[in-house]
């Protein structure tokens, strides 16, 4: 396509982009650098049902008008970055001096929340993705082997778990791995022990968020590497039969070549998926156990009675930059393909 | 039974004319918290609308709702059901009218001890009361010859010794759900330690001392008489528990005393089923529990007719006396006329032991969430317990910095 006529092409979209997408990115970068002002309070009488006490209330007039000059708030800079709910930069010093040896200091470090959400979510991602790979690929090898006959049907029930609603699928499972739910109660009966319970273990937590991130997945792997599948030649899969090769050397030397783009792609995807890792930990109630900083930007924005822009605004930041520096390595090495391929 | 529902019918626009309290104009639309008593409240300030066009939302979510609906102006709400921690953040970002020329219009029946007054200006109708205290199975207490627990170390020692009987594993229940729930049990079982949150006249954080540390042992001596899950579990959850006759001893919030006494479910668990004021905590004579009150406020961002609308159909229900005979089971009515029921026990215990209310102070709420959110690895066994506490005063002072209260 002429460079022109793919401009044209790319316009409405990329308009849409920058809109919906870039714009917004902006506006919360903005917001990120800015805290609330000092609040003014003054000490009043409140009186309810159950008495009248002395106490502090916020005092409306006086914060309007600071708000009124400043509506955007106080210019903190990278002040709530560094705080201790992100990078902790003071505390990880503090830590480093105090503690004595490295455990102690990755303990003392993986206690705070934006590091303990960032670990949770490179599990995550660190599990979910290559598993979703490797399922997705032998799902979709095995799919193309059976007879075209059943071949519909089995499609249908492999990409159930896609079309099943997050939150819905990992409802499911919640409640089969409660304490007197099937899962639960049979692993309490196997293990021997009746306070044996995946909710309250942390491990326990994070493998039952795993696997519910592979089974969610797989079917998207398995839908590209099918269709990736059938766009394989048959005459070098029939010359290698010919040259004696085994099932597994033809997919090594053969079919995995042929779709590696592809396989980039699906990598591409999942990753950036994985690391936004966030209705599962709602529908698993697993806030206790296994927080992602999606969910920190959900705690901040809504578990509060106060909304906490500033501190939202700094996650989701750091989680954009997050996902570039994942997808980095993969980005480059297409790029340089796509220049050796000229 | 076409007869009976055209009386049905009579019946009902019947009573509907006669409280017309006459509103000609202007429109309502509430938010509300879901639960029984709320339904009732509102209903009734239905049937006085007039001609004023009526909506409501009733939604467990509805904290998470009300700041941004009400910052929007127009405000998509004219009126919020409100409670002593929900009222704080609305307070905060001034989105809340003051109702004292609407209360001397309009506001003949309401008792001035509903009004809730700040810096001497009405910003709430108070019509219910509400505390968590404690349920406990009659039959399974006397069958071991326990006493009714009436200090937690009770509840303890009784819980054990169900569990030593056989009889249940996990007797006692209470919502510790990690988040709101969980800070609302530190939250009660601090001050029943007469413990305060900030250090007087100031926003520092003030619970790393030895009333945090006895109040986290507590819950965790707790903890591990409930059932494993019960990081998960919110009232909800529990009152199933409940239901299915796994508990014995339950804290949970006297406005679902109605859910757990109805007809539904087991006739003997129901039967079994009594109620008591809260426990106290560690030899203090104030009960570990917090006073809330529900009541509405008007949105600031919104015209006076759709204001004077509202507050003449919600005044109609918290005025009115045949509401709190009918529902007197769903709730404490703060309302004139009220005659409390068996159901409203723990309530009135509570108010005589001389609990205390939440704290109605701007920064409490960003104390909660830190605490929903620092203290459950402690309960995990993960860390000790001047740890959490450690930690919940940082996060909450990162917080408070970000929101310029320190």
């Amino acid at each position: 396509m002429p460079n022109k006529t793919f401009f044209w092409f790319f316009l409405p979209t990329g308009l849409a982009m920058i809109l919906f997408i870039g714009l917004p990115i902006i506006s919360t970068g903005i917001q990120s650098f800015y805290a609330q002002h000092d609040q003014v309070v003054k000490e009043v009488k409140k009186c309810d049902p159950f008495g009248c006490t002395v106490s502090i209330v916020v005092d409306n007039e006086e914060t309007s008008k600071i708000r009124e000059a400043k509506p955007l708030g106080k210019f903190n800079g990278f002040g709530t970055y560094t705080d201790r709910n992100h990078l902790a930069v003071d505390e990880i010093k503090k830590f480093w001096n105090e503690t004595e040896n490295f455990g102690a200091f990755v303990d003392q470090v993986t206690n705070l929340p934006f590091y303990k959400a960032l670990i949770f979510t490179l599990t995550y991602c660190l599990f979910v993705t290559p598993n979703v790979l490797l399922l997705g690929f032998i799902i979709a090898l095995s799919l193309n082997a059976v007879a075209r006959k059943i071949r519909g049907p089995l499609i249908f029930g492999t990409i159930l778990p896609m079309i099943v609603t997050p939150l819905v699928g990992s409802l499911v499972l919640f409640w089969m791995i409660d304490s007197q739910g099937i899962i639960g109660a049979n692993i309490q009966n196997l293990m021997n022990d009746p306070y044996l319970s995946l909710k309250s273990s942390k491990t326990l937590t994070w493998i039952t968020i795993i696997i519910y991130g592979i089974w969610h997945h797989s079917p998207f792997a398995f839908v590209v590497f099918y269709a990736a599948l059938q766009t394989v030649p048959q005459e070098p899969i029939e010359a290698a039969i010919i040259d004696g090769a085994s099932r597994f050397q033809r997919i090594k030397h053969i079919v995995l070549p042929h779709i590696y783009p592809v396989v980039t792609f699906v990598a591409l995807i999942s990753l950036m998926d994985n690391f936004r890792v966030f209705e599962p930990i709602i529908g698993f109630s697993a806030e206790g156990s296994a927080q992602s900083l999606s969910w920190l930007i959900y705690d901040n924005l809504v578990n509060e009675e106060v909304i906490l822009f500033g501190s939202a605004a700094a996650t989701s930041m750091m989680t954009i930059i997050g996902i570039a520096i994942l997808l980095a390595p993969v980005l480059i090495r297409t790029w340089k393909e796509f220049k050796t391929a000229r | 039974m076409r007869k009976i529902l055209v009386t049905l019918l009579f019946l009902l626009f019947g009573t509907s004319a006669f409280a017309d309290c006459n509103i000609k104009s202007g429109s309502i639309n509430i938010l509300a918290n879901d639960f029984p008593a709320l339904r009732t409240f509102v209903e009734t300030s239905k049937q006085c609308k007039g001609s004023a066009n009526f909506k409501v939302t009733h939604s467990s979510e509805h904290n998470k709702i009300a700041v941004p609906a009400l910052t929007a102006n127009p405000s998509e709400f004219s009126a919020r059901i409100a409670a002593n921690s929900s009222i704080v953040p609305l307070m905060n970002q001034d989105l809340i009218r003051p109702l004292d020329d609407l209360v001397k219009k309009y506001g003949k029946g309401i008792q001035d001890s509903q009004l809730i007054t700040i810096d001497g200006k009405v910003m709430a109708v108070a019509f219910m009361a509400n505390t968590q205290h404690l349920y406990y199975r009659e039959d399974v207490l006397k069958d071991l010859g326990i006493a009714i627990p009436k200090t937690y170390e009770e509840v303890v020692a009784a819980s054990e010794k169900i569990r030593a009987s056989g009889k249940m594993q996990y007797p006692y229940a209470a919502a510790y759900k990690a988040g709101w729930n969980l800070a609302e049990e530190f939250v009660n079982m601090f001050i029943g330690h007469g413990g305060e949150f900030f250090k007087s006249g100031s926003a520092q954080p003030n619970i790393n001392n030895a009333k945090g540390v006895a109040t986290l042992n507590m819950l965790k001596k707790l903890s591990e008489l409930s059932n494993p899950d019960y990081l998960t579990h919110d009232s909800e959850a529990i009152k199933v528990e409940w239901e299915s006759g796994n508990v014995a001893l339950m804290t949970l919030w006297a406005s679902r005393s109605g859910t757990l006494l109805d007809d539904e479910g087991d006739p003997n668990i129901t039967k079994a089923t009594k109620l008591t004021g809260p426990a106290t905590v560690g030899g203090g004579n104030i009960p570990a529990a917090t006073l809330w009150w529900d009541g509405f406020t008007l949105a600031k961002n919104r015209p006076d007719a759709d204001a004077e609308a509202t507050f003449r159909s919600l005044a109609h229900a918290a005025s009115n006396k045949k509401m709190v005979a009918d529902a007197a089971d769903q709730a404490v009515w703060l309302v004139e006329g009220f005659v409390p029921g068996p159901k409203s026990i723990g309530v009135i215990e509570a108010v005589k032991m001389g609990a205390k209310p939440y704290p109605m102070l701007p920064q409490m709420g960003l104390m909660h969430g830190a605490l929903g959110s620092e203290i459950v690895e402690f309960l995990q066994g993960k860390e000790s317990a001047e740890q959490a506490l450690k930690d919940v005063e940082a996060a909450y002072i990162s917080k408070a910095k970000e929101q310029g209260f320190l």
